[in-house]
Order: C-alpha cells, then structure tokens, then sequence
C-alpha cells in the first residue's frame, strides 16, 4: 500500500480510536518504500526494494498497558489488533509509572519531504552506483559502497482527539575507495534529503583524492595530540554523549551528568564557553518529525549554552514527579560553530593531526563517557598549515566531555550521520591516542 | 556487534516508545505458538519463483518468514512492558543476467509475491548493465521437503506471561536485598519461523528459538558521585526455558566464589552476586598498568573470539565486499596459502552451524546449504575462511560453508558469522590448576567494552569483573581495567587451554554486519584461556 495520504491515513485511525473499549487509546501508522544499492570490487553486489507499512495499536485499562501492532488494513485486521492489544494489557500488571495519553495537540510542520527522493527509481540506483564506480575502473582504484533511499509517512491519533501526519524522504550515501593494493583508503558520505542535492560524481572525487594522499602512511608515536577533527570524526563521539542526557539517569546518580552529593548538573559549566548545542524540528538543513514517540510536540530547546547544561531529556513520568514540563524527545541535535572550512583550520595550524573519520567507537566507562574508537580511511600530520604526510591509524581513549573542554577552535558546523545532527569541524588540544593500528 | 540494535532495544526500556520497524508487530500470547501452514507457504513460494523464472530469472528463491519475538521488561519493582511481536511477509531473491536482485513484501498473497518476484528480476537486469563478472553459485543439490527444528525441551513462548513477571520481580527483589541501587532485568524470546524454497528444488520449513536473560545491577554512592554496574553472567542461547533452571552442574564456581553458567542459568543466584560485586567495585582498587598474564573466563573470550577471529574470517570481509562498511581483512587469501601463524600451536578454532545450545545452529542455512563443522585455524595455522555460494569458487571449493542468513524476510541474505569457538585443550586442566600457575596476571569474566579496527589488528577490550592473580592465587577484585592487542599476537601468546569440562559457550543476539544493516546471533564456545604478557591500561578518568 505504499504511500498513505493523509485522509486514507486519518480514515484507518479513526476506525482503530472507534474500536477500543478501553480506557485509553492511542496508534502510529507509518509505513514507505525503501530502495538500496550496494557495490564492492567496483561491481554491483546487491539491489533491493521493501514495501512495508505497519499500525500501532496503544491501549490502556486504568494503569495496565499493551501493545500490538500489524501489518494488513482490512477491517476485520483492525479489530483483531485492537482486540489484541486489550487481551496484552488485561495480562500485563499495573505499571506505577503510567502515564495517561497526551491531549489534542497543535503540530507546525517541518520541510522533511521531497518529491525527487520519493521517485527514484532502480535504474537511477544503478546509474550512481555507476559513477561511483567508473571513474574508480578508469584508475585502477576499488570502490565500494552503498545507497538507501526511503520515502515514509507517519501518522498518530489518540482517543483525545489527537491527530498528525507528515511524510518524510531521506537518501544515504557512502562510498569508500581503496588502492588495488591495499595501502591507501578515502571515504565520503552523503546523507540528502532532497536526491537533487546530491552529486555521486563529485562526492567519489573526494574519496579518490583521499585515497591517493593516504597511502605509504608513517608511523607516529602514540600519545596526546593536537587534533582537527572534520565534522564525520567528530559527530561519531559527540552523538555518542548525546545519548546519556536523560534527566532520571543523572538524578539517580548514574550519569555523568549526576552532582556529587545528588541532583544532576543543570546550569552548570560543563564544557567550553564556545561550545552551544540546541535542538530545533523546522532547522532547514536537519529537519525532523514536529512530535516525538508519544506525541508531545518538539521545540526548540537549548541543550548546551555556553558551555552550560542548559536542559537535560525528560521522560513524562520523570517531568510530573520532577515538577517539571512536559517536554518532547529531542530529534535532532545542532552544535554551532564558526565560519572556517577544515581546509582553513589546517592552514591555522602549526602542529597537528588531521582525523577525517572514527569508528567503532564504544563506551569504556560511563562515569566520564571515556570512549574508546580508531581513526580510519586517511589520516595526516600537519605542520606549519600544511598536511605533511599520511600516518598510520590510531586508536584513542578520549571522553567527548573532556574533548569538548580542551577546544582551540571551531569550524563551520555541516550535517552529518543520519541527516539528524549538526557538527562542525573542530581544532582539539591534548586528544589522547593509546596504541597504533596497523589497519588501513 | 551493532550499537544501533542495542539503542533501539533500549527505547522498550523506557516502556512508551512503540518501534514496530524493529521489533514487528505484536500479538496476543496465546497466538505464538502458531505456525503458517506449510502449504500455504509452499504455494506463495512456487508463485514467486513462477513469476521470476518467466521474467527470465536463472535462479530464484524464496524466503516465508515469520518472526516472532517476546520481551518482559522490568526495572526495580516495575514491569515496565511486556511486548509481543511478530513480522511475517516474503522476500524474494533472484539472479538475472547474471546479478542479483531481491524484493520484499509483507502482502501474503500469490500476486503479490509474483510482483515482488517481477521487480527483484528487473532490479538484477538493470544492475547487470555495469556488471562485470556474472555471479556464479556453488551447486547445492535440491533436498526436497524437509524440516528442522531447534532441540528446545521447554518452548518458552508457551511459558505464561505471571511465571515470568513473578521471575523477574523475585530476581530484582534479590538484587535490592543484597545492595543494589537499581536493578534491570529482561526476558527476551525468540522464535523464527523461517520457509526456503528455490529452483534447486529444496523446501525446507525450520522452527528457530533462542533465548536471553540479561541484567544490569547498578550501585551508587551519591556522596562520592560514584557509580558502577555489573552485568549479569548469562548467555543468550540457542535454547528453550529449560535454560532458566539453573542446574548445579552447569554452575562453574572460583574459589573467590565467583560463579559462572553453562547451558543454564541461575538468575536470582548471579542477581545477588552482582548487587555485591556492583557494591565492591566502587571501592575497588584501580590497576596498575602493564604487562600481565591473563586468565579468561569463557563468557568474556567469546566476544574476543568473535571479533579478532570470526570476523577476519569472513571471506565477504577478506575479498572486499564490507569495504565500505564493517572493513576488510588482515587474513588475506595470501597468508592462508603461506599457511600463516594465527596462534600458538596449542590454537585450534573452528566454525560450526550444528552445535546444539548454540544461537546460530540451524538445519540449513538461508540459502539452502545443509549446515557442518569445519576448521579455521588448526595448530595454529590458518586454513579456511567461513564462504556461502557465490563466494565458494573463489576458495576453489565445490561447496559453500553453509553460513548465509537474513535477519528478516525483508533483508536480503548474506555471508555471516558461523559459531567460531576455541578448541578445548588435550591434556586435563582445570580453572584452579590454570591460576597456580600464574604469578602476574588478572582473571576476567563477562563482556566489557570491545573495540577493533577495520582490518582486526588493533582491539581493545574491557570485562565484566577483574580479579588480581598473584603467587598463584586469585586476590582481589580490580577495576578499570582494558587490554590492548594485536590479533596475531595475541593468539600467538596463548599459553594454555582448560579441558572439555570447562568448556562453555558466549553468545551474541546483535552480531551487526552489512548495508542495510543486519543483525545475527552467534555464539562462541571455549573453556577458560591462559593469554601471556599483555598490556593492560587503566580507564579511569576525571571529568575535573
């Protein structure tokens, strides 16, 4: 059934709301076609397409919840998952932490759809897969990488009476070139949501003149470094932190965001006086859904101002028992930074190293948020604003809270990852690399 | 493994967040024990491969799955959700002209999978245009209708909803009795209900079940704004509910005390002793960086095993094909040629779809190829790789490994991990006897944090608990501490090996490899490993 308007969208969920004999309803109907391409070894290696759309069925009878969802839209379907639905919460015993549905609610639309994306087609597919891999071909390079494209509408009701709908396309690109060798490596990825955006010929390029500058890479001594980190190696630590800002955690003493003696950190300094993040649904270049899991509508909120912990994520439950405002689940997360490309930061740099990627990166201890991670696909030394040379990979033991504290300077913030965040490049003092990496 | 899956894994904590894209959709208890009629399935796979062979598919299959998972998730005192969830729908995979192509759909009709099967044909066509090498399958001989189903004495589905709720909440209580701050604790079931079907002429129908029991105990001292977590000492297994019956002879106990689980589990037993390690470890002292011996419990190797073996192991990983993505290989075809030195001799690692208990043992693997044993690095030398069809005529091999799976019906199958596991060691030796002989060293048990680069040189890898070995004798328990290794190294540094009686096996649900990315569950088998002369570095840090 692919693409739901929003009449046939409000149509199945009024039926659903009717259905209920429970205390409290509420449903999530979405559902899209998605597309990839996949190529290696400069050859196409899969190609696919999903059509799938699902409804979400939310009941409660007093502070018992269930849940079910399915996949078919006839009526005698939508009565079996709402009867499902009352059978999982007559079972489920009563949650003390319960929350009744939110009421009606007023939604401004963000820009998250754009008709190109929605119509690309198979052949389109295989012609950027295409120009990924030909120009690789011609010089004797191997490409690797991969394209997904979706087109997805959302829609929610509740038997409060609310109601919104919004579609949503994104297109996903990454693409890494490797010598015939194995010695050198480039990488570059695109996340669009408008395909017209996005040019595979010019991004493979980038790619391509990383791979040529990375080979014969010289080996560096582990150790503290001055680093420039490009926007791709340092959204891969900052959205990491971004996931352990939740309020309970840090006022049940379990965060790094918790105060000794208790509390949690709120208007304190936590970072660097330049550094400011915010959350904002209608930002055109990171636009997201205008209302969260549970229906509440997003904001703009500031996160971090000025090095301050401006707000930290509330769960409903936690804001009534904290006295504070229900506020949506932040969807994307802006950090702002300067005017300078990463080209400029290098050119301002007398000793350095230049980290274009991470990877695998994981958590080693959550009390500072020590991450550990490797540098990946090209990585330089820089001396007198210039990249000397290529240096072999490293792996680093660093806490994006400490990293966010030893800032020199900041670059101009791009998106990245997901199409959901917002990072500059940025000059970092004293970044801690623990061992050499013979990887490439 | 995949960080994503345990994010998303993670919004059922909260007990709001609806994530039916993951997790499927959900449905009444009584309704997991059903199955799809095995004739049903059959006709909607001979439509779709109808269909595609007459859009002039030279080979096609077809993959009915219906997926059923169940979570009853609870922190302290609370049941914060009990979720069931099923994904049911068709994928349909082709080649044509000499290239792949798949679709997907979760309309159970005949049309509809002989569209899906259409649209599969002409995405293969219009990729063969650039393609190079036409794909070439290792041939697999049909097996007409068959079936397979795990081992499980007890199907935990069938186990009511009260018996778990009442589970969980008398672990947690045990948790909070014995010191613990918080507590979190998890059911998590699996069942897969997977049909394949393909021109070769195989039918094969398989009933997949699995399950996990994590923890998480949390302590804290709000005076010194300390915190600290113990993670329970399960695995998930390839097993049914009789693996929460906690048998004293699947119990591995230190002389600290410390005990550990084989092919059962004992939650509230490891639930008090996590609240009591948890309270430990804020007090424990910090390790002093450098070289030691270390002794490695089996559920802490396994994920070593899994990430500086059986991914370099991966022939898609060697020859290129998660370039882009998980990376390549430092085990080059080269370097088995010139039989290269994986370990010390004493190193046999092997790869094995059928070992009962284990989460990735199936009949068959999703493209059909009956499962088996084999060896990757024998007395220390490597061998072999873990290859599917269209990769098998590279090796110059006859036959794939049988080592292809979908984590969904809607995701497309791929070469991913076997069980790998680490050979017991010959002669007779216990855990003790393994310690006596250990002046310098550190025990470490459970799964930590892990890292390792794109090629799997460069690793790092934390624990659960750490105890100080010294003279001979286990000490006291250490924190923050991670080792740092090279794979050929380390291997190369393996001193000794516990016998069969220790031998016990890892496990992973969230094994995360391709583009789109797909999880897979895998488990790794060793007994308890001697590693000698590696550097250890200490993670404490101050946030000022």
């Amino acid at each position: 059934m692919s693409i739901l308007t929003e009449a046939q969208a409000k149509s199945i969920l009024d039926k659903v709301i009717a259905l209920s004999t429970a205390d409290q309803t509420s449903a999530q109907l979405s559902g899209g076609v998605t597309g990839n391409v996949r190529f290696a070894r400069n050859d196409i290696s899969t190609s696919g397409i999903v059509d799938n759309s699902e409804l979400g069925v939310q009941v409660s009878f007093g502070k018992r919840v269930g849940t079910a969802t399915i996949n078919q839209f006839d009526d005698a379907s939508l009565e079996r998952v709402v009867r499902r639905a009352e059978s999982l919460a007559k079972l489920a015993p009563e949650n003390p932490e319960f929350m009744p549905i939110v009421g009606k609610q007023t939604y401004r639309p963000t820009e998250t759809y754009s008709e190109a994306t929605a119509a690309l087609t198979a052949e389109a597919r295989a012609k950027i897969a295409e120009a990924s891999i030909l120009p690789c071909r011609k010089q004797k390079l191997i490409a690797a990488g991969f394209l997904e494209d979706g087109s997805t509408f959302f829609a929610h009701a509740n038997s409060n009476g609310n109601f919104g709908y919004q579609r949503s396309t994104v297109a996903d690109y990454t693409c890494t070139v490797r010598t015939e060798d194995g010695r050198g490596s480039g990488w570059v990825a695109s996340n669009v949501k408008d395909i017209a955006k996005f040019d595979p010929a010019a991004d493979v390029q980038i790619a391509m003149r990383k791979v040529a500058a990375s080979a014969e890479a010289k080996a560096l001594e582990p150790g503290k470094y001055t680093v420039i980190l490009e926007p791709a190696a340092a959204s891969g630590l900052i959205s990491f932190m971004l996931n352990f800002f939740d309020a309970r955690s840090a006022d049940e003493g379990r965060s790094f965001l918790s105060k000794q003696g208790g509390g949690n950190k709120l208007g304190e300094q936590i970072m660097d006086p330049r550094v400011n993040m915010y959350t904002d649904p209608w930002d055109p270049t990171v636009p997201v859904l205008p209302w969260d899991g549970e229906g509440l509508p997003r904001e703009r909120v500031k996160i971090i101002d000025q090095g301050k912990l401006a707000n930290l994520q509330y769960s409903r439950f936690w804001a009534n028992k904290q006295g504070k405002p229900e506020t949506a689940d932040w969807g994307n997360t802006i950090m702002e930074g300067g005017t300078k490309s990463t080209a400029e930061l290098i050119a301002g740099t007398e000793r350095g190293i230049l980290v274009t990627r991470t990877w695998y990166i994981r958590m080693v201890d959550p009390q500072t948020v020590l991450l550990t991670g490797l540098t990946r696909d090209g990585t330089f030394y820089i001396e007198n604003g210039q990249l000397q040379y290529p240096i072999k990979n490293f792996r680093f033991n660093e806490s994006p809270v400490i990293m966010l504290n030893n800032i020199e300077e900041l670059g101009r913030s791009v998106r990245v990852e997901d199409g959901s965040l917002m990072v500059p490049p940025m000059k970092v003092r004293d970044f801690t690399f623990t061992s050499l990496s013979d990887a490439v | 493994m995949d960080r994503r899956d345990f994010l998303a894994l993670s919004t059922l904590f909260t007990g709001a967040a609806l994530s039916p894209s993951f997790f499927g959709k959900a449905i009444a208890a009584e309704q997991l024990q059903d199955t799809i009629d095995v004739a049903v399935k059959k006709r909607l796979a001979d439509a779709a491969m109808s269909a595609a062979t007459g859009a002039g598919a030279s080979y096609c299959d077809v993959r009915v799955g219906r997926y059923l998972r169940q979570f009853v998730i609870t922190r302290e005192r609370n049941v914060q959700n009990i979720v069931n969830t099923e994904s049911t729908g068709v994928g349909v995979r082709v080649i044509a002209d000499g290239s792949w192509g798949f679709a997907a759909t979760n309309e159970m009709t005949e049309d509809a999978v002989a569209a899906a099967a259409r649209q599969a044909t002409a995405i293969a066509k219009a990729n063969a245009r650039i393609q190079t090498a036409p794909v070439q399958l290792a041939p697999t001989p049909g097996v007409g209708e068959v079936s397979w189903r795990t081992p499980i004495k007890k199907n935990a589905m069938e186990v009511p909803i009260e018996d778990k709720v009442n589970l969980l909440m008398s672990v947690n209580d045990a948790a909070l009795g014995a010191g613990a701050s918080f507590v979190n604790s998890l059911l998590f079931l699996v069942n897969e209900q997977k049909y394949f079907a393909s021109t070769d002429g195989s039918y094969i129908d398989q009933d997949v079940h699995r399950i996990w029991a994590p923890i998480t105990v949390t302590a804290v001292d709000k005076t010194t704004g300390k915190f600290r977590s113990r993670e329970g000492l399960s695995a998930p297994m390839g097993l049914g509910w009789e693996y929460m019956d906690g048998r004293a002879e699947d119990k591995f106990v230190l002389s600290n005390g410390l005990t550990t689980y084989g092919n059962s589990y004992d939650m509230k037993e490891d639930a008090i002793a996590a609240a009591q390690d948890a309270q430990a470890k804020l007090k424990a002292p910090s390790v002093k960086p450098g070289k030691y011996d270390l002794v490695l419990d089996p559920n802490h190797l396994g994920l070593t095993i899994h990430e500086s073996v059986g991914h370099p192991l991966e022939l898609d990983r060697v020859l290129g094909y998660e370039a882009n993505y998980a990376g390549t290989s430092f085990a080059t075809i080269d370097k088995r040629d010139a039989k290269f030195k994986y370990g010390s001799e004493i190193v046999n690692l092997f790869a094995d779809k059928t070992q009962v208990g284990s989460l990735g043992a199936v009949g068959y693997d999703d493209e059909g190829v009956k499962t088996k044993r084999w060896d990757l690095v024998k007395d220390g030398t490597l061998v072999d790789y873990q290859a599917i069809r269209d990769q098998a005529h590279i090796l110059g091999k006859s036959e794939s490994d049988g080592c292809c799976y979908a984590d969904s019906w809607s995701s497309v199958q791929f070469q991913r991990m076997a069980n790998v596991s680490l050979a017991p060691g010959k002669t007779k030796m216990s855990t003790a006897d393994m310690i006596a002989g250990v002046d310098n060293g550190i025990y470490i048990a459970g799964r930590g944090s892990f890292s390792i680069d794109q090629q799997r040189y460069n690793a790092q890898f934390g624990g659960t608990v750490f105890y100080e070995i010294k003279g001979g004798k286990l000490g006291p328990m250490i924190e923050d501490v991670a080792y740092q290794m090279r794979t050929p190294e380390f291997w190369g540094a393996c001193s000794a090996i516990c016998d069969e009686s220790d031998y016990r096996m890892f496990g992973s649900f969230f094994d995360g490899k391709g583009q789109p990315s797909q999880v897979s569950a895998v488990s790794h088998g060793s007994s308890t490993t001697r590693f000698d002369g590696i550097n250890v570095i200490n993670t404490a840090r101050s946030l000022g």
